[in-house]
């Protein structure tokens, strides 16, 4: 008498084959979402390059919420890089986001402190702007110089 | 028997003589040289100099920004199919850097790729595109060279490991024959008869080493004209190097106004961050003159348009 019937090992079988499956469409959903993350930080850095070139009037409203923007996707962005999702997906992610785990949190800290303290500067006019606006735009170019591809 | 011996140890002593001879460095020739030296140096402009070169990208520590990019310690490991190079310390340091060189050895190694002891650098160095700048670029960089830090050499910074036959660095010198020159990599009668395409042409294919990425190579690593900036594969094997052309499959979409505004800024038309060693290039370029990414722009927007060689 075998310990499992055959009917319980199909049902195993199919589970660890779900589970696998599951794991690569959690991994390609953490792809996905990373992207339209960063979209819509590159969407807000759009407005806010506009005032800092004086391309446009400068808005405060406008610039707050493109700060908040920035801000909502720096505390879940740590979280959308999960083991599995190294490749795939034409995505631009450098391994060292996983081989330098610490090292990557502590750019999404930055960017997280960078924009928060944005957020808590309020700028009402276009030179208190620049001066928070800098330090975001240099938290973008140093997580990118170590944990995104060149491509 | 003996004398086709003889013939044979005669043949053999005659081809290595003429390997010799073939792979001897050569250095700037002396009438430049004395060019170079007589030149009244700018300091401003060699700052210039410094930052389009891009030195620091290579020879400053990795992730750094500010005043430590002007630290040119080295330790930069570039991967390659050959083996893996390790940047020198190239500071100010009597020892460990180049702090006792003289204008000679300086524009020796950089337009010349030979070192003061008459040895071949390795073409990873860009000495192959820098070959084309001008005696009064070379001299003012110099120039600006006095004024930078000098850095001792950490104990357990790694050394270049080549494989063979790449280890024999007398074999570069056959590289030299075949592929170096100060020749335009695009032929300056197919451009626009444009003083700031002109400066572009220089400053891309010259100091900026644009091609030296951007470019792919053949098989013995030579810059391959017929698809210039056309992309390339990585050569640390991690991602791919974009194509710069006007092509759709390039930036044939940015204006020449998105492509001064990226490196000055690192930031993409479509507000994405440069990644990798492209986001270290724009920390160089922010410090460039606004006329000169003007200049690159102007340049890249009228280069022969290439479909993805990446």
């Amino acid at each position: 008498m075998p310990i499992l019937s055959k009917s319980a090992k199909i049902l195993i079988a199919a589970a660890v084959a779900l589970s696998a499956g599951s794991a690569v469409v959690v991994a390609q959903d953490a792809i996905a979402e990373r992207k339209a993350a960063m979209k819509s930080v590159g969407g807000a850095m759009r407005t806010l390059v506009g005032f800092a070139r004086g391309q446009a009037d400068y808005d405060a409203a406008a610039a707050l919420a493109a700060f908040t923007t920035m801000n909502e996707v720096s505390q879940r962005y740590g979280g959308l890089f999960p083991e599995g999702s190294e490749t795939g997906g034409d995505t631009k992610a450098a391994p060292a986001i996983w081989s330098d785990r610490a090292g990557f949190d502590a750019e999404v800290a930055k960017f997280q402190t960078n924009t928060a303290a944005a957020i808590a500067a309020a700028p009402a006019d276009v030179d208190a702007f620049r001066a928070v606006f800098g330090p975001i735009g240099a938290s973008c170019g140093s997580c990118h110089e170590k944990y995104q591809l060149s491509n | 028997m003996k004398r086709l011996a003889l013939a044979f140890v005669f043949l053999a002593f005659a081809g290595a003589a003429f390997f010799w001879v073939l792979t001897s460095p050569n250095s700037v020739p002396t009438e430049r040289m004395a060019a170079i030296s007589a030149h009244a140096p700018d300091v401003t402009n060699g700052e210039n100099v410094f930052w389009l070169a891009g030195c620091a990208s290579c020879h400053s520590v990795q992730g750094s920004s500010g005043d430590a990019r002007l630290e040119l310690v080295g330790g930069y490991q570039l991967k390659s199919d050959f083996g893996t190079f390790v940047a020198p310390n190239i500071s100010m340091h009597p020892e460990d850097g180049i702090g006792a060189w003289s204008i000679e050895d300086f524009a020796g190694s950089i337009i010349a790729g030979v070192s003061p002891e008459g040895r071949h650098y390795y073409p990873a160095y860009p000495y192959g595109s820098f070959a084309r700048m001008t005696d009064g670029d070379v001299a003012d960089l110099w120039a600006f060279w006095q004024t930078l830090p000098a850095v001792a050499t950490p104990t357990d910074q790694p050394e270049t490991e080549l494989g063979f036959p790449f280890n024999i660095r007398r074999g570069v010198g056959l590289w030299k024959l075949a592929f170096f020159n100060d020749k335009p990599f695009v032929d300056p009668a197919t451009l626009p008869n444009d003083p700031v395409v002109a400066r572009g042409q220089y400053l891309t294919e010259g100091m900026g080493h644009c091609g030296e990425c951007h470019t792919s190579r053949n098989l013995a690593g030579a810059i391959r004209a017929d698809v210039w900036l056309a992309g390339a594969p990585n050569p640390s094997g991690q991602g791919r190097i974009p194509n710069i052309t006007p092509h759709a499959d390039g930036i044939e979409s940015w204006t020449e106004d998105d492509i001064a505004f990226s490196l000055e800024s690192g930031f993409t038309p479509s507000f994405d961050s440069f990644g990798g060693t492209m986001a270290s290039v724009a920390k160089n370029y922010a410090n460039v003159s606004a006329q000169d990414r003007e200049a690159i722009a102007a340049y890249l927007k009228i280069v022969t348009p290439i479909e993805d060689q990446r």
